[in-house]
């Protein structure tokens, strides 16, 4: 292409031709509703930069425990005097070997939830992690296809439930987390068993919250109650009796005859690391499946 | 010579990809990373003009729509970053010389970016984005990407007049 020399009217062909090729693009994208004829463009991506966005953030790992400390010092300051188990979890993580041993114990973790639940679990990290400006929160793990990861599985860690799967290319799978305005979850709250939708209101960090609409506009719902998945016709997109949150407020409008309350996620979205998705018993994967008889 | 250069450039593009979702991720400010590959295209459109930033751009907006954690309609980043190249490099001529000048194009473009973005998922719906959440999310990511671009822009500048073919004078 010949470099347009100062004063000379540049060449509108090129703009005018690439931005008439964004909108057929995008046409194309949504129009084809549920399955795009850009579904396989997007899984040959996926497949290109799955594996390097794996590699760079196994890269970057180690020093990415160097800002957490930081971090979780200067949130759990105020909460010292009034959570003496989590100042004591706090020192631990001063003291040195942070990383390896909150793996272990996320791990840990996981293991007693599948025992306690029942699901077998593919273990996976989270790799990469879409930015604001995108306005969707989605984050990538590192199985794939290879590993038993499919669409619409659970994704969970050992706080509780993180979203669900999209799409999974061969090495890597895209989630889609409970923060997202367009994740809808069914949640049951634990103390009266009241059903209700939650939506994610597109806010990670520590303000994070969700929205609870409740079926029944009468439910007594109490601050501090735990709300679980109410689980999905054979476990997809979403298991049941996985924890989601506690309830943080409660408002009723007697116009619009409903209650809402909003929920405090028990997952923390900016610094997930390890999560299991929830697979069947049976699935072949290249990794170790954690189930509830242990690893096999 | 030009495949290789080709190639350069795609390696540009996917490697400020990559480190705006993975790596920068852990950097976040509520979510909001540095547009790497926006940053790209600036400095692609004040060496070169507003036609190759404009090609540039749509290869790094299709980038950011189909690399993995991307959910969006494809061409929507695409359709943005076309446009901020073209402007950016018609405006380069008062740009190229001063850094403080750079620096408010890259303002511009990034707010131009992030903007063009957010109205075309207003557009679709897809997701529908509310007001308030873009008003919040736009000048953070302004001025994140003013934070990095002292130390990005230069050697991206460098790289591509590096790139830039050797040119008779008319």
């Amino acid at each position: 292409m010949p470099p347009t020399s100062p004063g000379r009217r540049p060449n509108r062909a090129v703009p005018v031709l690439l931005l008439l090729a964004c909108l057929t693009l995008i046409t194309l994208d949504a129009r084809g509703g549920s399955s795009s004829p850009l579904d396989p463009v997007r899984s040959a991506a996926g497949d290109l930069f799955g594996p390097v966005e794996s590699t760079t953030a196994a890269a970057v790992r180690p020093f990415a425990a160097v800002p957490e400390h930081f971090r979780t010092t200067n949130q759990l300051r105020g909460d010292v005097a009034r959570l003496e188990a989590e100042n004591s979890r706090l020192t631990s993580r001063l003291a040195g070997t942070a990383l390896s041993r909150n793996r272990a114990a996320e791990l840990d973790g996981m293991l007693a939830g599948s025992r306690s639940t029942g699901y077998a679990l593919v273990p996976a990290r989270v790799v990469a992690m879409g930015p604001a400006q995108s306005f969707s929160r989605t984050v990538t793990i590192d199985a794939g296809t290879t590993s038993g990861v499919r669409p619409d599985l659970t994704v969970l860690n050992n706080d509780g439930l993180v979203g669900r799967v999209l799409r999974a290319d061969r090495s890597t799978a895209t989630v889609l987390l409970l923060a997202d305005q367009e994740s809808v979850v069914g949640g049951r709250l634990g103390s009266s068993m009241e059903i209700g939708f939650l939506r994610g209101r597109g806010q990670v960090g520590s303000n994070a919250r969700l929205d609870l609409d409740l079926v029944d506009a009468s439910a007594s719902v109490a601050k501090g109650d735990s709300l679980v998945t109410w689980g999905s016709r054979n476990g997809a997109p979403y298991v049941a009796g996985i924890p989601i949150g506690r309830v943080a407020a409660v408002y009723s409008s007697p116009r619009q005859q409903s209650m809402r309350a909003v929920i405090t996620p028990y997952v923390d979205f900016t610094s997930l690391d390890l999560v299991g998705v929830v697979v069947d018993k049976g699935t072949t994967s290249d990794r170790t499946v954690i189930t509830a008889e242990g690893a096999n | 010579m030009s495949a290789l250069r080709a190639l350069v450039l795609a390696g540009v593009l996917v490697l400020a990809v990559v480190l705006q979702v993975a790596v920068f991720s852990l950097l976040s400010v509520d979510g909001v990373v540095p547009n790497l590959a926006l940053i790209v295209v600036v400095a692609a459109a004040l060496v070169r003009g507003p036609e190759f930033a404009a090609v540039l751009g749509f290869v790094g907006g299709l980038a950011i729509d189909l690399a993995p954690p991307a959910d969006h309609v494809v061409g929507r980043w695409a359709l943005a970053l076309v446009v901020v190249g073209y402007l950016a490099g018609r405006v380069r001529h008062d740009a190229g010389t001063s850094a403080v000048a750079a620096v408010v194009t890259v303002a511009a473009c990034s707010f131009v970016g992030t903007s063009l973005f957010a109205l075309s998922g207003m557009l679709l719906h897809d997701p529908s984005i509310p007001v308030g959440e873009a008003l919040q999310v736009i000048p953070v990511s302004v001025l994140y990407d003013v934070l990095v671009t002292p130390f990005v822009l230069p050697v991206l500048l460098r790289l591509f007049r590096r790139l830039e073919p050797h040119q008779v004078a008319y």
